[in-house]
């Protein structure tokens, strides 16, 4: 949706949209301001057993705000307490605790500049640790000294669980610790100047659905506690201090944001069924373990899409077999009876394991991504299907190969996994043996051969995202043609009719798991064109699943005759504006979304 | 640290096979169990050796999944410290 021009008149930060919804409310800065700390060397003895006292009541003191601040966590964060619990450990390890006593002992000085020294010798140790999550971990260290240090120095530590008022957080970076410590009912948003759509803030705001803007650079400098501050965490806008009509604008947004909202997930739950009976499978696609437990939540049947490439990303090393089949064997038993379709990973172009170092190539998108490199890295690629089969026997689990562009290549990539089977039964390794395999229709060499490629395999997915940069030949990520990404563009819709009926054909599932699939506009569309499945991301389920259920097959049959006799993009979106967004009461927040996201 | 193998009572070579490995929780259910005994416990791996009571030096051990582990202790409950170690970590921290 445009902002209108009055708006502009205000102070607005424009930001990464990571959690969806609008809220208005007041400012609480966080903020972390370093403790001073100064060095002194004690002469005399007396001081020193002094001293040691002193530093024993400050962990004492610190054990006790932690204790309380774990007392006071909402139930729903149990599984967060843990982090308290390690925080608490870490009061009393040995390396921090009975280091600083030796250290104020031994060299004579201050308890403030010994805890320093035990702190800074525990950073070099996790320094030269490999793992990316375990390196990390100092942060924890870090914190609980900071506790410490605050106490010994007399200054009040900021007690994020004292926020009493319902406030939208503003902060330069939250750690998984400060936010087991707000109290979550508190928050009404976040404002962060760090992090993107994956960073913790953002997981943990889309978790608990409260409205989030990220990557905001310099929010903390802008904006001071008790600020009124609009979030509009569907567009990734913040408005500080708005004027009366600005502050009116998005109230009105809200209202009618919140209403839409509870409306689709109050039925979420209901199939997907048109007025006249036909069936469409909704599901989710996912990127992470946590979450799973969220596809039940919002009505979604099962998960049409798991990106792999998080293993491979977060971290140093390679991921081991034996994790990776933990993982599936964890996502398979949870959405089970459901269905679970893993892709293989799509690595390649510029998304690499940290620990392959290859060159960069010219046209990542073009280049040695996703199947090709699997292919290429038959090692890697193998460890994975390993992984895949054998968590197959844990529930209804199907593997799906990105970017097949060729018979050839899907082949090869046959003749990869039959291997895995074969060694597996040597092995005597539980599998199932009719393990579903399918590919992913993104290239358009792809969708000319759909007939010869469906004789192959168990299913089809038509990842729109990439099938539309490739057949527009327009690079998403450059601003000057982005706009031309047009997933309603004829080519396209062209493309996804020839797909479907070369699937059907050959009596095989065609399904759709890029960004149009949860698009509500395109949905009516995608319908008609025969999709049996869509696979979205969790939040867009609700919404999709609304739509068919006020919707026939008749309809959008004669919706989408209209729109196949269309030459140009202009006039099918000019035809969805004037007939699909109005009859299906699309909420504008939801189109801006769908169409740019 | 450096410790002489002879000096120990009890000691048992174990595979962290928990989905995360030795990692912030695990390490701190590591801790926990470690302090309930009087012996001095410590997990050695590929010739490094740090203190089971300590949450910051199992972290820094670094022990991913499939790593192999040497649970050494000393002291009046090694034994026991030792069998509680050894429940704790067969059965993948309980998770």
């Amino acid at each position: 949706m445009k902002i209108p021009e009055f708006i502009n008149k205000n102070s607005i930060m424009t930001g990464v949209a990571a959690s969806p919804g609008i809220v208005i409310g007041q400012a609480y800065l966080v903020d972390r301001s370093k403790v001073e700390i100064f060095y002194q060397y004690l002469i005399d003895e007396s001081f020193i057993k002094e001293e040691v006292e002193r530093f024993k009541r400050a962990v004492q003191e610190a054990q006790s705000q932690c204790e309380e601040i774990k007392n006071d966590m909402p139930a729903n964060l149990g599984e967060h307490t843990y982090i308290l619990d390690t925080h608490l450990l870490i009061l009393k390890d040995s390396m921090i605790y009975q280091a600083t006593i030796d250290l104020i002992k031994h060299e004579k000085i201050n308890a403030e500049w010994a805890l320093k020294k035990a702190v800074d010798r525990a950073r070099e140790m996790f320094e030269q640790i490999k793992d990316e999550y375990i390196r990390s971990r100092i942060k924890d260290v870090e914190y609980v000294s900071e506790r410490i240090m605050r106490n010994l120095v007399g200054q009040v530590p900021e007690n994020l669980a004292e926020i009493k008022d319902r406030v939208i957080i503003v902060a330069h970076d939250l750690s998984p610790a400060d936010t087991t410590q707000i109290r979550l009912d508190m928050v009404m948003g976040f404002i962060i100047n760090m992090g993107g759509k994956t960073s913790h803030t953002t997981i943990i705001a889309q978790a608990l659905e409260i409205p989030a803007v990220v990557g905001l650079e310099s929010c903390t400098r802008r904006i001071k506690t008790g600020d009124l501050i609009v979030v509009d965490g569907n567009a990734g806008h913040v408005v500080i201090n708005p004027d009366e009509k600005t502050l009116r604008f998005y109230r009105g947004r809200q209202q009618s944001y919140e209403s839409y909202q509870a409306e689709i997930v109050r039925c979420a739950y209901l199939p997907a069924e048109t007025l006249d009976g036909h069936r469409l499978v909704v599901k989710a696609n996912i990127e992470m373990f946590e979450e799973v437990a969220a596809v039940a939540d919002h009505g979604g049947d099962g998960i049409g899409l798991y990106r792999t490439e998080f293993h491979y990303l977060s971290r140093r090393q390679l991921p081991s077999e034996e994790e990776l089949f933990r993982d599936y064997r964890d996502v398979a038993q949870i959405i089970a009876p459901q269905p679970l379709t893993i892709r293989t990973v799509d690595l390649g172009g510029d998304r690499f394991a940290s620990t392959l170092d290859w060159a960069d190539e010219m046209n990542p998108a073009l280049g040695l991504r996703a199947i090709r490199f699997s292919l290429k890295e038959k090692s890697i690629f193998k460890d994975q299907l390993r992984a895949i089969l054998r968590s197959s026997t844990y529930g209804n689990v199907k593997v799906m190969f990105p970017m097949i562009s060729g018979l050839g290549e899907l082949l090869e990539a046959k003749e990869v996994l039959e291997e895995v089977r074969q060694t597996l039964s040597r092995e005597e390794i539980e599998y199932n043996p009719n393990m579903e395999v399918g590919i992913m229709i993104e290239v358009p060499s792809a969708v000319v051969l759909a007939d010869v490629l469906a004789g192959e395999v168990d299913f089809f997915s038509i990842g729109t995202n990439d099938l539309i940069q490739y057949s527009l030949a327009i690079d998403r990520v450059n601003e000057r043609v982005a706009h031309m990404y047009e997933p309603l563009h004829p080519a396209v819709l062209r493309m996804v009719k020839t797909v479907v009926e070369a699937g059907h054909a050959a009596g095989i599932t065609v399904s759709m798991c890029g960004e149009m699939a949860g698009d509500p506009i395109c949905a009516p569309i995608l319908l008609a064109l025969g999709l049996d499945e869509l696979s979205m991301p969790n939040t867009a389920v609700p919404r999709i699943k609304r739509l068919i259920r006020m919707t026939s097959m008749n309809e959008c049959q004669e919706y989408l005759d209209t729109i196949l006799k269309c030459r140009t993009v202009n006039e099918v979106n000019r035809f969805v504006e004037e007939v699909i967004i109005k009859r299906f009461a699309i909420h504008p927040d939801v189109v801006a979304r769908g169409i740019r996201e | 640290m450096s410790v002489k193998p002879g000096e120990f009572e009890a000691s048992k070579e174990l595979t962290i096979n928990n989905r995360l490995g030795l990692h912030a929780r695990a390490a701190a259910r590591l801790v926990e169990t470690a302090e309930q005994f009087n012996a001095e416990i410590y997990l050695e791996k590929d010739g490094q050796t740090v203190d089971a009571k300590s949450v910051i030096s199992l972290l820094t051990l670094e022990c991913p999944p499939g790593s192999e582990v040497l649970i050494r202790a000393r002291g009046q409950d090694s034994q026991s410290a030792l069998e509680a170690i050894t429940e704790l970590i067969e059965n993948d921290f309980g998770e």
